[in-house]
């Protein structure tokens, strides 16, 4: 998507980090504009909270150039701050306090005043419909009312750009919506936001650009579309009741994944109905009975394996 | 920013009083064993410890008090450590490095809190004591400056404590490494006279800090000599404080993962 402003939100160029061994980024360049959202897609492991945690001024990276909202990261660290706020995963609220006092503290911190802040504290509140649960402790929160608390804490300064941190992982597809309706809401008012995800759904959903990050290195990036351009779609899995039936199917189909095993066939196949009643009616015309049928659509195991040639894995790295 | 470091600090410290309010355990925690060790000095081994400090007719209580509110600032000073190591690794701590506030206010509220939590331990050790029969001498002058004096005491060791939490990798970490501080005490004047102590033993309970600050409080609460002990004390708390706050300070700004 191009955007009227060609101002840069975030800036990086090569940006490392290792701890011992282990390097977790390994040279990444993020280009992204104001007011737009951008999501960096992958799996548990990948770096994605390491990116997160190095852009947003927590940790310092090893090498590299960022620049965020203008400023240098590395020289200037206060006026990065003073631009974004952070929200998720390792960012997150006092647990000890209640919803209202968790913001009043933001609103303190940032200097808001007595008056100003308690008025922003209850506007937000009621944005984010934890009105009721205001002055309760947050062990009584759910996970979404958790998360949406976090989010309005982060919105007390008026960031300019959001970083969040895998903003619906963990949450019912319920909470989920909501959260994605306050992400496009913001988005809409101008913020840029820099998010994580694991869901190449999400990132569908609400990223303009997207960058797949695998082992420390992006490995694409792009618009949704994009990316999807570079998936094998979905594909249709047949299972059948013998290898004599498997064999002359495997025989007139083609191009297909085969499993003598578990006697399946795994055609590749975009999903839509006409489609797979072209290939029923093959199987049909030769008279091969298929014993069962499952339709899978893409998802970031297909774009990983088209990406790195590899499944996502899961890697108890540092987050 | 360092205009707002004051308002930020007291912002920390408004944070860390709710906590107290709604999570007394702390506080009281810190109450408990020198309370238990004051009742059990004076009530099982009072009479044996009182003929062993000779001539001088004390009572005992009014010996040991010294002593116990030594420990007292130990056991605050555990307190404070297992609080500031479990605070550092909490999200909100993460989320408040991430903020354009100052740096040192996070600490610097901490220590206000932890002060204040230590010294109402300690208000409420001496009102045991005045119950179990401790009869202190000092005037309204005298009083002023064990006041001042213990609170320097509690600035120089809750820096320290400080310290030794945020270095530590865990809370059981952090309680171990302030053992020192919690029974120091018991190799000094704090529990008897080092005289009665074999010779090694003694030359350290006569040297070690803890009872250069005991004699401190005991001659400002008791009257008794303080000779060079009241500037020993205050040398070391000098030496204490300026050490825990270079060494928190240096490990909060380092990043927090490693």
């Amino acid at each position: 998507m191009t955007t009227a402003s060609s101002a840069s939100a975030i800036v990086a160029t090569g940006l490392r980090k290792s701890y011992g061994d282990k390097v977790v980024l390994d040279g990444i360049d993020l280009h992204i504009p104001e007011g737009t959202i951008f999501a960096l897609l992958g799996p548990n492991g990948a770096g994605k909270t390491t990116a997160v945690q190095i852009l947003s001024t927590y940790i310092g990276a090893d090498s590299g150039e960022v620049r965020v909202a203008g400023h240098d990261l590395a020289r200037d660290p206060d006026a990065v701050r003073a631009a974004i706020g952070v929200t998720g995963q390792f960012s997150a609220v006092d647990k000890l306090l209640t919803g209202e006092e968790n913001l009043i503290l933001m609103a303190d911190l940032h200097h808001l005043g007595r008056r100003e802040g308690r008025v922003r504290a209850a506007e937000l509140l009621r944005r984010f419909d934890l009105v009721e649960a205001g002055p309760n402790i947050l062990a009584t929160y759910s996970g979404g009312m958790r998360r949406r608390l976090d989010l309005a804490m982060t919105l007390i300064g008026d960031p300019r750009i959001i970083f969040l941190d895998e903003p619906t992982t963990g949450l019912d597809p319920r909470s989920r919506h909501t959260m994605w309706q306050i992400i496009r809401d913001l988005a809409a008012g101008g913020v840029t936001i820099f998010l994580t995800t694991q869901y190449l759904e999400e990132a569908d959903q609400l990223a303009n650009r997207i960058a797949v990050l695998d082992d420390g290195k992006v490995v694409a990036e792009g618009t949704a579309d994009e990316l999807k351009r570079l998936i094998p779609g979905g594909h249709i899995r047949l299972q059948f009741a013998d290898s004599a039936r498997l064999e002359a199917a495997a025989g007139i189909l083609g191009e297909v994944v085969r499993d003598d095993d578990a006697l399946t066939l795994q055609v590749p196949s975009d999903g839509g109905v006409r489609s797979l009643r072209a290939l029923l009616d093959r199987l049909d015309h030769e008279s091969i009975e298929v014993d069962g049928l499952t339709l899978r659509t893409a998802d970031l195991d297909d774009v990983f394996f088209a990406l790195t040639g590899h499944p996502t894995t899961e890697k108890d790295a540092a987050r | 920013m360092s205009i707002y470091s004051l308002s930020d600090s007291a912002t920390m410290l408004r944070r860390d009083f709710r906590h107290l309010r709604r999570y007394p355990v702390m506080t009281i925690s810190g109450v408990v064993t020198p309370t238990v060790m004051l009742l059990l000095f004076v009530y099982v081994f009072g009479g044996a410890m009182s003929s062993g400090l000779g001539g001088a007719g004390a009572s005992y209580v009014n010996y040991l008090v010294p002593g116990i509110l030594m420990m007292t600032l130990g056991s605050g000073c555990a307190a404070t450590a297992v609080g500031v190591n479990m605070d550092m690794t909490e999200g909100i701590v993460a989320r408040f490095r991430t903020m354009a506030i100052s740096r040192a206010s996070v600490l610097t509220g901490r220590v206000a809190g932890s002060m204040i939590r230590t010294l109402i331990s300690v208000v409420l050790v001496i009102g045991v004591a005045l119950i179990a029969g401790f009869r202190p001498t000092a005037g309204p002058v005298q009083w002023l400056e064990a006041i001042g004096f213990i609170t320097l005491l509690t600035l120089a060791l809750t820096w320290l404590a400080i310290g030794l939490g945020m270095a530590a990798k865990s809370p059981e970490g952090a309680n171990g490494s302030t053992l020192l501080l919690q029974f120091g005490p018991f190799i000094s004047s704090g529990f008897v006279r080092p005289d009665t102590m074999p010779a090694g033993v003694r030359w350290f309970a006569e040297n070690q800090p803890f009872t250069s600050m005991i004699e401190t409080m005991r001659g400002l609460l008791l009257g008794t000599p303080i000779g060079n002990s009241a500037i020993m004390a205050t040398a070391w708390c000098i030496a204490i404080a300026s050490v825990g706050y270079l060494w928190a300070r240096a490990t909060y700004k380092r990043d927090p993962i490693r």
